[in-house]
């Protein structure tokens, strides 16, 4: 099992979450970041203040999957979030410990096996 | 009245129904700025905005003159040019100066309608030549064919406040310059939301509350007519926004925010050709009719790969469209003292009614894509496809309308000189990054 952390642009995110679909990669979560990774800045103006935004938004993505997901997930990310400039992001594959699915305290590979959601009553 | 030149209270009115009418244009960019994405939020807002600069200079240079100085049936002249021999004499019921003034706010607000058309993808400074030009070029002559003594006006064609000069003009623009611009990279393919709906409601109250000097103003004096139109300012809205309400819960079980405040502008656009010429009743009906083909044109043209973006050729197009038909039907010579409609017995005004829109909506459309196209062979009309997805707020303007200015690095007076002779970018290494 692998936590698969991955930084994309926030405009190549549909893209990305496109890929991951077809990559039958469910269950993931995002969160709006900021960050700097070499990317060339831009300058804004307001008024007589000239600033340089050091830091750029970035969508982080975390995704743990079963080991045999891992290249079809890291494939589906390239797919979606390659722009070809610099400042696409990273992905970071990190090992996992211990997965426990909340609702039945099912563990590891069992966690991370999707399940369909069924709608109560 | 006797002849003793401009009374006090019509041009009391008329100056405050032109300070409404210029309200109308911020308004129309907080309509247009919450219904698209946050990163664009600044440069859909200015593209209303800045016609207040540019087209309010063009009209006042050139545009008015050629609406309304004396001409030929199609354009006026350059008498009025420069605004010469544009003084206090009288104009109607007011100073000559002051009919510009207020004719001045429609010409503003006509072409920023056009932008909800092209937002998030024309480039801002070849927008800025167009909307210029457009009001001297497709503007001045149609406002002359109505309201400046052109053939439209002999025609008989009735147009009290401009569905057919502002609405359906600057729908015929839009769906052109929709067309020659192209769809934006993710329509269709991914889902575009609005970024802000209480901004495009707070736009749809303000527009409402302008349009007051809008129609009522466009009695060009203080009185009954005024008052008719004022009154029916506020009925025909009332009815749209009833009859969209009732479309509405039949076609999803939920009235929408967004539906609701483009129900209210499709309604004030129904009723603007006819606010002098019809009855309060009447005006409930239009506005309740008037905006089911606007609905039927929404949802259809979210199917096709027209990206109207802000349904300008639904809401102002349809709506102006069947607000001008409807005069035609509707016009009542007991409540304007002017003409009759078909319930009148004067089934031909339909007709006209009819030709006009036609007239206006041909000249528009052609004149709209020769001016594009040799815009074109100057200057690119669309941003570069990264700049698309970077957002135009930064790309045309530098700046973001939702910043909090975590690593924001202050450039120094000397560096800031540097960047604006080297402008979009400049490497962070080259100051030793963070």
């Amino acid at each position: 099992m692998k936590l698969i952390v991955a930084y994309v642009r926030p405009e190549q995110l549909s893209d990305v979450l496109e890929q991951l679909f077809h990559a039958e990669v469910r269950g993931l979560t995002i969160s709006r970041v900021q960050g700097h990774g070499g990317e060339m800045e831009h300058v804004e103006n307001y008024r007589g203040t000239s600033v340089k935004m050091a830091l750029a938004e970035k969508v982080r993505l975390e995704i743990g999957v079963s080991n045999h997901f891992v290249q079809p997930t890291i494939d589906a990310i390239l797919a979606g979030a390659r722009t070809g400039d610099v400042g696409d992001g990273k992905i970071m594959v990190l090992p996992i410990e211990k997965i426990v699915r909340i609702r039945t305290g099912e563990e590891d590979q069992d966690a991370v096996t999707p399940v369909q959601a069924v709608e109560q009553g | 009245m006797t002849n003793a030149g401009p009374q006090s209270g019509d041009i009391a009115w008329m100056l405050l129904s032109t300070a409404l009418v210029l309200l109308m244009t911020p308004a129309l960019g907080f309509f247009y700025g919450g219904l698209v994405r946050s990163k664009n939020a600044l440069n859909t807002m200015m593209m209303s905005f800045v016609a207040l600069g540019p087209v309010a200079v063009a009209w006042a240079v050139l545009g008015y003159s050629l609406a309304f100085a004396p001409g030929n049936p199609f354009i006026g002249s350059l008498h009025f040019a420069a605004l010469r021999h544009v003084g206090m004499e009288a104009q109607g019921a007011i100073p000559h100066l002051l009919f510009m003034a207020f004719q001045g706010t429609f010409a503003i607000i006509t072409p920023a309608l056009i932008s909800g058309a092209v937002v998030e993808r024309m480039r801002f400074n070849a927008y800025l030549a167009f909307i210029t030009l457009w009001v001297l070029l497709v503007y001045a002559p149609v406002a002359h064919w109505v309201w400046g003594g052109g053939f439209l006006a002999s025609m008989g064609a009735l147009d009290f406040a401009g569905g057919a000069v502002v609405h359906v003009n600057a729908a015929a623009g839009a769906l052109v310059a929709a067309l020659v611009i192209g769809p934006r990279k993710d329509y269709g393919r991914h889902a575009i939301l609005p970024h802000n709906v209480p901004f495009t409601m707070l736009g749809a109250g303000l527009l409402w509350f302008g349009w007051f000097g809008f129609n009522a103003g466009s009695a060009l004096s203080a009185g009954t007519t005024a008052t008719l139109a004022f009154t029916n300012t506020l009925l025909a809205p009332a009815a749209a926004l009833a009859a969209w309400t009732i479309l509405d819960l039949i076609r999803g079980g939920t009235v929408t925010a967004v539906g609701a405040a483009t129900a209210i502008v499709v309604g004030l656009v129904v009723i603007t050709p006819a606010a002098g010429y019809v009855g309060p009743m009447s005006a409930i009906v239009m506005g309740a009719i008037g905006g089911v083909p606007s609905y039927c044109a929404l949802l259809y043209r979210a199917k096709t790969r027209l990206d109207d973006s802000l349904d300008v050729v639904a809401a102002h197009g349809a709506g102006g469209a069947t607000g001008a038909i409807l005069t035609g039907v509707f016009a009542d010579a007991a409540w304007s003292g002017g003409a009759n409609g078909l319930l009148g017995g004067h089934p031909a005004q339909v007709l006209t009614q009819l030709a006009s829109v036609l007239i206006v909506l041909v000249y528009s459309g052609v004149a709209t894509f020769v001016l594009l196209k040799a815009l074109a062979l100057v200057m690119p009309l669309r941003i570069a496809g990264r700049h698309e997805k970077l957002g135009m707020d930064v790309s045309d303007h530098g700046e973001e309308a939702y910043t909090h200015g975590d690593g924001a690095i202050l450039v120094t007076p000397r560096a800031a000189v540097l960047s604006q002779s080297a402008p979009d970018v400049v490497p962070v290494q080259s100051e030793g990054g963070l």
